[in-house]
């Protein structure tokens, strides 16, 4: 784990962090356009379905998944692919941070610049999907864990496709397989909140999945980013 | 100090170069010349550990430099082509997130390339010129021994090539040794070259 942290690396890291943090600062289109396309893919569903507040109760949980995911996936793109025209990713290989932490970084910027506003998104996309409130604490730990589990496989799916050809359309066909237990786990989740069960025991499944995923994924992501 | 032996690099099917060898001291400076395409830029991200050799070996100080790649990218300085800059981020943020990896003063680095008058305008309206400048400011902010420069002069007034002058010289008479790709002239007094 020494590529992970090396001597002195914390402060570089939580430089580059703050230095994500304070890019994506300056540009809010890409937070705005993944919280809106969230919000408007839960508006679609009452028109699809039909206004009927039972049929959509029951459709709520794995839309909401679905949709976070999907949004959460938008920026993803970008995420190494900036860097890499500017000649940033050369000085952050160079930075002396292990190309693993460079990857953590990026996943855990990813989450605070997209996963959270989603959070924040989740009741105004709940009450379109009339989901209960009693529900709602329920979804929104399920997709800021799920949303985490994905900014992690997402990072690593990023690395990989850095250079691809078409590799905006080869992310999500790479990354959402992997994200069916996360789909799974949340949706159950909220689906037991809703019944008034416990949610508990699925919210502990999906943070065991982040859990796996924390130290797994920027393993991967550094590999591919250091073959590049 | 740095020595290499017999590098050879392909890209694809093709070499780029191959049986290259050098060695550069402290103080010294090696110029690498030849036509584009020649491997002039690849030899340099090679030597940063950006690239892989396909045979060879590089040495600092006798020992394998790739051994410990956080080490050997620590004690350099690596200027490519692209000047790494984050276009919505002022001169002084842009300068600032390297000072806060490598350390060293934001302020004497901006004012050794005469940047200070544009400090805090984003890096988007700079002039070609002027990023490449502020790309060179990183190299003034913390003292590191090896310098790879790619083309370092593109877009440069006159008087910011001597600055620049006035940057390396005071470089090497610490010790610190520079490899640069060039075209043009750079001053840099007493560099050998190494036709590719």
């Amino acid at each position: 784990m020494a590529d992970i942290a090396p001597a002195g690396g914390g402060r570089a890291w939580l430089a580059l962090l703050g230095r994500e943090l304070r890019l994506a600062l300056r540009h809010p289109a890409d937070t705005l356009a993944a919280v809106l396309f969230f919000v408007l893919v839960a508006a679609l569903f009452p028109f699809g379905v039909g206004p009927a507040p039972e049929t959509l109760a029951r459709l709520a949980p794995g839309a909401l998944l679905a949709a976070a995911l999907l949004a959460a996936l938008l920026p993803l793109d970008r995420l190494f692919g900036a860097d890499a025209e500017d000649g940033t990713l050369d000085q952050l290989l160079l930075s002396g941070l292990g190309p693993s932490a460079v990857a953590a970084a990026k996943a855990a910027a990813h989450w605070l610049t997209t996963g959270l506003p989603l959070l924040l998104a989740t009741p105004i996309a709940a009450a379109m999907l009339n989901l209960p409130v009693e529900a709602w604490p329920a979804a929104m730990a399920a997709l800021g864990l799920a949303a985490g589990f994905l900014s992690l496989l997402g990072t690593a799916g990023a690395a990989l496709t850095l250079g691809a050809r078409r590799g905006g359309v080869l992310l999500p066909l790479l990354v959402l397989p992997l994200a069916i237990p996360a789909v799974i786990f949340g949706a159950a989740a909220i689906e037991a909140a809703a019944a008034g069960l416990e949610a508990r025991p699925y919210l502990l499944l999906l943070a065991a999945l982040l859990a796996a995923a924390t130290p797994l994924a920027p393993l991967a992501a550094g590999a591919a980013l250091r073959t590049e | 100090m740095l020595e290499a032996r017999n590098l050879a690099c392909f890209r694809g099917e093709r070499a780029v170069f191959a049986g290259l060898s050098f060695r550069l001291d402290a103080e010294g400076a090696l110029l690498l010349v030849g036509a584009n395409g020649a491997g002039k830029s690849t030899l340099l991200r090679l030597l940063a550990g950006l690239l892989r050799p396909e045979a060879g070996e590089v040495a600092w100080g006798g020992r394998d430099a790739f051994a410990d790649r956080a080490a050997h990218a620590a004690r350099l300085r690596y200027l490519s082509h692209q000047d790494a800059l984050k276009p919505a981020l002022t001169a002084r943020e842009n300068l600032g997130f390297f000072a806060r990896l490598w350390g060293g003063e934001v302020e004497a680095a901006l004012a050794t390339l005469d940047l200070l008058p544009l400090a805090d305008l984003p890096a988007r309206v700079l002039s070609s010129g002027q990023k490449r400048r502020l790309a060179l400011a990183r190299l003034a902010l913390a003292p590191a021994p090896l310098w790879l420069l790619d083309e370092p002069t593109v877009g440069l007034d006159a008087a910011s090539v001597e600055r620049l002058g006035a940057l390396l010289a005071r470089h090497r008479a610490r010790g610190g040794m520079v490899l640069a790709a060039t075209h043009l002239p750079l001053p840099l007094p007493g560099a050998r070259e190494l036709r590719l």
